[in-house]
């Protein structure tokens, strides 16, 4: 049994509005037994400046990865986009020796050093590979048999297949299945890998937008009661942008968008409150008057 | 912005026929020696990334497979000038996708960096690069934001090391595109 104990990358988006995410997961990895320790000093994980310089986005990853190697300890990523970067980054320079002395040529400038001693982990793998789904079953206190929702794994959670190679990109089921340990349905429905389209949501409106919209189209037609994500960028496109996506399409949708972590620590039993339920735009209290 | 007027006019003028003077054949190796473009040339036009791609089937205009084939031809100009190069969501579809394991999007990046190095970029990366530079976070996290962690129990939020941050824009060369594009 490996040692439960991971460095914290918060990254940009969850400190700037999606505090619910922070406080449900900090809530439910302790009393899973998972000890997360705060990262000093980190930056931006670099992926928002990959399209300006692809070379200070490695020098960004590069940096956090040396804040975690010089504390010993693995991290671990709430968002998509931080643990895809870091992630892919850490691997890279692990394997390809005229990159890193690239990369630790501009690092040699702030005093660091890339060494390739640790590792790169989503909070989905940490829960179905670490803590995994035998213990997270054992402290279900309140299954949700009562819910149907349906799952938003995400992008850069299992895509590039080759880079990640945690979960199959074409069907993944880390996420179905800690869903399924709550006691809540998971329900299959069409094009369940299919991208939010924020990243492009700065450049571009209209084309993610729609992309939601087909999404929450396709959840309420098999009949979710709510949605779960496990990424604060997805999270907003669909929570956040819910009100905006229905004015511009004029529909409604109304669906609750719940982050794992906030499932997982209603079947742990905890409280709506006690998970910033409050926090979500999109209201989930019909949803919660179900348990 | 490419779904507009201005994308239109794009489009019809890329249509025109081709000039061998529009082409720079050494523009694919300029590409290829770019680390995730080594594989340009690889690409035989299956069609795959743009079937597959989530952007394509709601734009009028983004088509990773014509960005690909306008690499080969050497159409620096009319690619390096296009909006439609920043429409890529980075999903990575097309690259899981490729027979050819081309590595798209990773080209479709080196294409965004050259155009950013040789011209300018949208203004979203502009403000992006400035908040990390003013404070490591790519947000501008308000005061407010930050006294409510308090309230909700949170640890503080640690503050970035602006020293490092400042010195790698400058040795990695972005402070100079910064400077050149204007804010």
């Amino acid at each position: 049994m490996p040692e439960l104990k991971y460095l914290l990358f918060m990254g940009c988006v969850i400190p700037y509005r999606i505090s619910s995410y922070e406080i449900s997961t900090r809530k439910v990895l302790d009393k899973l037994g998972v000890e997360v320790v705060e990262m000093p000093e980190f930056n931006c994980c670099g992926l928002p400046l990959d399209p300006v310089n692809h070379d200070m986005m490695l020098t960004l990853a590069a940096r956090n990865l040396c804040l975690a190697e010089q504390q010993n300890l693995n991290i671990v990523a709430l968002c998509n986009g931080c643990f895809g970067t870091l992630n892919h980054v850490n691997k890279e320079l692990k394997e390809d020796r005229k990159l890193r002395e690239r990369v630790n040529g501009y690092l040699k400038e702030i005093g660091m050093e890339f060494k390739g001693t640790i590792t790169v982990k989503h909070l989905i793998y940490v829960l179905a590979k670490d803590v995994g789904f035998e213990k997270i079953k054992d402290n279900v206190q309140k299954p949700l048999t009562q819910l149907r929702v349906a799952q938003h794994t995400g992008c850069h959670v299992i895509r590039p297949g080759k880079v990640v190679g945690f979960d199959d990109p074409e069907n993944p089921t880390a996420l179905k299945t800690l869903i399924k340990v709550t006691g809540a349905k998971c329900l299959d429905y069409m094009d369940e890998t299919e991208c939010c389209g924020a990243p492009i949501i700065g450049v571009n409106a209209e084309i993610p937008l729609q992309l939601a919209r087909e999404k929450l189209d396709h959840i309420r037609a098999v009949g979710a009661q709510a949605m779960i994500t496990v990424c604060p960028f997805c999270h907003m496109m669909y929570d956040l942008n819910q009100s905006r996506i229905e004015r511009t399409f004029n529909e409604k949708f109304r669906i609750p968008v719940l982050h794992y972590s906030q499932l997982l620590g209603l079947a742990m039993g905890m409280s709506p409150d006690e998970l910033a339920f409050k926090d979500l735009r999109v209201d989930a209290s019909e949803l919660v008057s179900l348990l | 912005m490419a779904e507009t007027e201005k994308g239109e006019a794009k489009e019809t003028e890329q249509r025109m026929v081709l000039k061998i003077t529009d082409v720079d054949p050494r523009f694919k190796y300029e590409i290829s020696k770019i680390p995730g473009a080594e594989k340009v040339m690889l690409c035989f036009q299956c069609g795959t990334c743009t079937a597959d791609c989530p952007i394509a089937r709601f734009s009028d205009f983004y088509r990773p497979r014509k960005l690909i084939r306008m690499t080969q031809l050497g159409l620096k100009d009319r690619l390096l000038s296009s909006d439609v190069i920043w429409l890529c969501s980075t999903c990575f579809t097309c690259i899981d996708h490729c027979p050819q394991d081309v590595g798209i999007a990773d080209i479709i990046r080196a294409l965004r960096n050259l155009s950013v190095r040789e011209r300018d970029m949208p203004v979203v990366f502009k403000e992006l690069a400035s908040n990390i530079l003013k404070t490591g976070y790519a947000y501008m996290i308000p005061e407010l934001r930050l006294k409510k962690r308090a309230e909700e129990g949170l640890p503080l939020l640690p503050k970035a090391n602006l020293e490092n941050v400042a010195k790698l824009f400058d040795i990695t060369g972005l402070s100079k595109i910064l400077e050149k594009v204007g804010t």
